[in-house]
């Protein structure tokens, strides 16, 4: 939290001078409220469209494909934004192949002659942004939906209401919250977005801040901007926690039967299977495939060697922050654990709001942190052995790993505890009086119980960081590339043949926590699978991943 | 003298008091049960025996050794305590074979393994040695639980609520094998439940326990069924008629008869509690203390019946409550059948009235 108490403390006593706050507020700033609440908007209502209703058809609905589809819609999840704006850009922009078809297909001449919408406008951010971010509310309005007890549905069909009337009056406002939780981190994710913004010059927050920072050098201004943003988050942050303290009341019925299974045919299959086809095809296999295309087309053993180099440095930072993220989870947890106190609680919820806070905020919190840091160190170090240290930290792999860990500590922190839930007090207590001491406990059942939530731990920090953009761009070391920012800097130069490799990696790696992610879901459902299994002991995946 | 010591504990959490000056001992080989409401601090107390919760002050001593108090703190590990637990904490990792195994760590290999088949003949579990915990019932998971508690051999057994989880009939079935297996290893066993039929059933002694975490009468199963200290003893085992009047020369009159009242001076008002299953029913007079009344409804209850009556000839609205009495067997009354009630007079209680 040190970071983001910096760029308030910074926004707050900005050095005479470098204040501009007052020129952003009669320039830039209605430009980036605007755009930012327009693009939180769009992005909000193209995602809900798309999640609730794929999530309903595939959960209460029976069509061909839909056993593909649970899982499937969730594909895009593995595609960052920028790469799927790249993508777009270039089969979607007057020179690409899309464009090209069309002249020839109706002999027009120039752009004149025939309207095409502009991919790189902030209607072009809200569908990409759309297109990837969608499955998260589709995960948890499914999820929501899963746990609806079949009776509460029943009661509205024996009331004599249609299936459909069941899903507005009863479903709908059931899964209100999850829907909400669902959104609340699409928006988080909007609001963290560089990549595609930059890419697409739609002027939010996160763009501001970079902006004011790199191209003005004022840090006071991009402060300031960041604490603007802040207070969005915080909105954020408030609502997703209101819709989470209503859903505790939730299963009125504790009686899970087979979900009914509305069967759709003919004509309704079609359209089930299209609303749900078209944000997969779109959102990853077009991409994807194009990708692929581009790899091959542009493969060159020389760049090839090259991109390893960059995705060594990712792996190697991504691992870094990963292990570090669980270590320093699993030290949180257990002291929660063992001291509990209002203090540690709160503490480890503090801990975990760094995920709401876009990456541009952080890095520049991150920044003023470890550069006083950095001096004070060179200073004392001169002043005691006559060495001076230069920057530790600032501009180096510490800084980077640091941003990561504040940044993603949350998940990391989530999945540990879920874990730790699994294992109850008595579990303990009945391990110490069947005369293990702390350690053979924490030997031989801590660690057996605990492995998997660690490693799930590890992998989602880890994924996360090799997509990470804004925070590697301001914070590595000079000359240092990851597969993201190469991706970025080649893309952005038109040049998405030679980022393709790259692009197809952090795609690839992000794929892993889709896998993991389904198979939590299937088996996620009260009163499914395990049958003898007491409630609770259900399974608490969904929690930790988000 | 062997078993378990408890001297003058008190507890709180925070502002809480959980437990006030409570002391029990438990002689090897005899089951005493805690009864009390849930929140008492009867889970505590258990807790504080094992070792897992820290001492506030008092003293506990296992096997005349003292394990907590007087600047005493022998760990869990160290204090060879059985404990059973409400959720049973089964390792979910590990199969029934190696929960039972978990405490036998220190056994050679070969006494572990014949240990373990022992216990899990004793529960009856011997085909389900190499299931994992999720996929048994929850009567199952219980007797793995005791298996595992007794293994070891302890020198305490402590059970908290052994049998909350499992529906009536199973409930029946397992607690007379755990008695079975309990008796079996002659171990001393302190156990918590709020159910009176079950420490009814299972207990050599009972503690009664209060709200506030204090013990209000501790004596053998039929001390606390037929001589309750106070009313809310007398009310643990169900719903009691009630009357409310005065005492005048050391005796209550009732309209079943006079009951002796040796603690209440002329005046006194008094309430005389009375149990449905102390009234008796006949065809016929029995004796003084008997009354001619119009039974009202009859419910058939299964082994037995629920008889309602009100006081027919009382025309004062006061005296024309309703009465309940609980009869073995089927009784099917036509309509304004008359019946004669008889009351021992040593059945019903007398205690201090509002």
């Amino acid at each position: 939290m040190t970071p983001v108490a910096a760029v308030v403390y910074l926004a707050l006593t900005p050095e005479p001078g470098d204040d501009i706050w007052s020129h952003l507020v009669s320039t830039v700033l209605p430009d980036y409220i605007i755009t930012t609440v327009g693009l939180m908007i769009g992005v909000g209502i193209g995602t809900v469209l798309i999640g609730v209703s794929a999530a309903w058809l595939v959960t209460m609905c029976r069509f061909p494909g839909r056993r593909i589809f649970e899982w499937a819609m969730l594909l895009p999840m593995a595609m960052p934004a920028y790469v799927i704006a790249y993508v777009y850009t270039d089969i979607l922009e007057y020179a690409g192949p899309v464009q090209g078809m069309l002249r020839e297909m109706f002999g027009w001449q120039t752009g004149r002659d025939y309207w095409f919408p502009e991919i790189r406008s902030l209607g072009g951010a809200i569908s990409m942004m759309t297109l990837v971010l969608y499955p998260y509310v589709y995960l948890l309005s499914r999820a929501a939906f899963l746990e609806q007890s079949i009776g509460v549905l029943e009661a509205s069909r024996v009331l004599g209401r249609g299936p459909w009337h069941g899903f507005f009056t009863v479903a709908l406002p059931l899964a209100r919250p999850g829907i909400v939780i669902g959104l609340s981190l699409v928006l988080m994710e909007t609001l963290n977005d560089f990549g595609t913004v930059d890419f697409f010059a739609v002027n939010t927050f996160s763009l501001g801040i970079f902006d004011v920072w790199m191209n003005m050098s004022n840090v006071s201004g991009a402060a300031q901007l960041a604490t603007v943003l802040l207070l969005f988050v915080a909105l954020l942050v408030l609502s997703e926690r209101y819709a989470r303290r209503k859903q505790r009341f939730h299963n009125t019925s504790s009686k899970y039967q087979a979900l009914p299974g509305l069967r759709l045919r003919g004509k309704l299959g079609l359209l089930a299977m299209t609303i749900c086809a078209l944000p997969v095809l779109l959102g990853f296999v077009l991409p994807t495939w194009i990708l692929i295309e581009y790899a091959v087309q542009y493969f060159d053993p020389l760049l090839a060697s090259e991109i390893a180099g960059y995705a060594w440095n990712s792996i190697k930072l991504s691992l870094l922050a990963g292990g570090l993220a669980v270590v320093v989870a699993i030290v949180i947890a257990y002291s929660v654990r063992i001291r509990g106190g209002q203090v540690l609680t709160s503490l480890s919820r503090l801990a975990s709001l760094g995920y709401a806070v876009p990456g541009a905020v952080l890095a520049v919190g991150v920044m003023n942190v470890l550069g006083p840091l950095d001096n004070s160190i060179d200073a004392y170090s001169r002043e005691t052995f006559g060495i001076s240290t230069g920057l530790i930290f600032s501009g180096t792999i510490a800084a980077v790993t640091f941003g990561y860990l504040v940044r993603f500590l949350a998940l990391s922190l989530g999945t540990v505890e879920a874990g730790l839930g699994k294992i109850t007090p008595n579990m303990d207590g009945a391990a110490r009086s069947l005369g293990h001491g702390a350690l053979s406990t924490m030997r031989r059942v801590h660690m057996p119980l605990m492995r998997t939530s660690v490693l799930t731990a590890v992998m989602l920090v880890f994924v996360d960081c090799m997509k990470e953009l804004p925070m590697t761009t301001i914070l590595r070391p000079f000359n240092f590339q990851t597969l993201a920012t190469f991706v970025h800097q080649y893309a952005s130069d038109e040049q998405l043949g030679e980022a393709a490799l790259a692009a197809l990696s952090i795609v690839g790696v992000g794929i892993l926590p889709v896998i993991l992610l389904s198979y939590a879901i299937a088996r996620s459902r009260p009163g499914h699978g395990q049958v003898m299994a007491r409630p609770r002991q259900k399974n608490k995946m969904s929690k930790g991943s988000r | 003298m062997d078993g378990l010591h408890i001297h003058g504990v008190h507890h709180a959490y925070g502002d809480t008091k959980v437990l006030q000056g409570i002391s029990l001992t438990v002689p090897a080989g005899e089951l005493v049960c805690l009864l009390g409401p849930s929140g008492c601090g009867k889970t505590t107390l258990l807790r504080l025996a094992a070792g897992l919760e820290r001492l506030q002050a008092g003293s506990i001593a296992i096997d005349e050794k003292v394990v907590a108090g007087d600047g005493v703190k022998v760990l869990p590990e160290h204090r060879r305590v059985g404990y059973m637990f409400q959720d049973y904490a089964l390792f979910p990792h590990l199969d029934v074979t190696d929960n039972i195994m978990f405490g036998l760590f220190r056994w050679s290999g070969e006494e572990a393994k014949a240990r373990t088949a022992e216990v899990l003949r004793q529960v009856g579990l011997e085909q389900h040695a190499h299931k994992f915990p999720h996929t048994l019932s929850g009567g199952q998971q219980q007797r793995v639980a005791l298996a595992r508690a007794i293994a070891p051999k302890p020198r305490l057994v402590l059970l908290d609520e052994p049998f909350s989880g499992l529906d009536t009939n199973m409930r029946v079935r397992i607690r007379e094998q755990t008695l079975n297996v309990l008796k079996e290893a002659g171990v001393a066993t302190l156990m918590v439940t709020h159910d009176p039929e079950e420490a009814m059933y299972m207990a050599d002694r009972i503690k009664v326990m209060g709200e506030g975490g204090n013990v209000l009468q501790s004596g053998r199963p039929t001390e606390i069924y037929y001589q309750p200290v106070d009313e809310y003893v007398a009310r643990l085992f169900g719903p009691v008629n009630e009357i409310v009047t005065e005492a005048r020369g050391r005796e209550v009159k009732t309209p079943f008869g006079v009951v002796p009242a040796r603690d209440y001076a002329d005046g006194d008002r008094v309430k005389v509690l009375i149990r449905p299953e102390s009234f008796s029913l006949s065809n016929a007079a029995n004796g003084s203390n008997s009354r001619r009344v119009e039974v009202s409804a009859s419910h058939l209850l299964g082994d037995s019946s629920l008889v309602e009556f009100r006081l027919a000839d009382q025309l004062d609205d006061s005296e024309n409550q309703l009465f309940k009495v609980q009869i073995p067997g089927n009784f099917d009354p036509l309509d304004h059948t008359r019946v004669w009630i008889g009351l021992a007079p040593e059945d019903a209680f007398v205690f201090a009235g509002d």
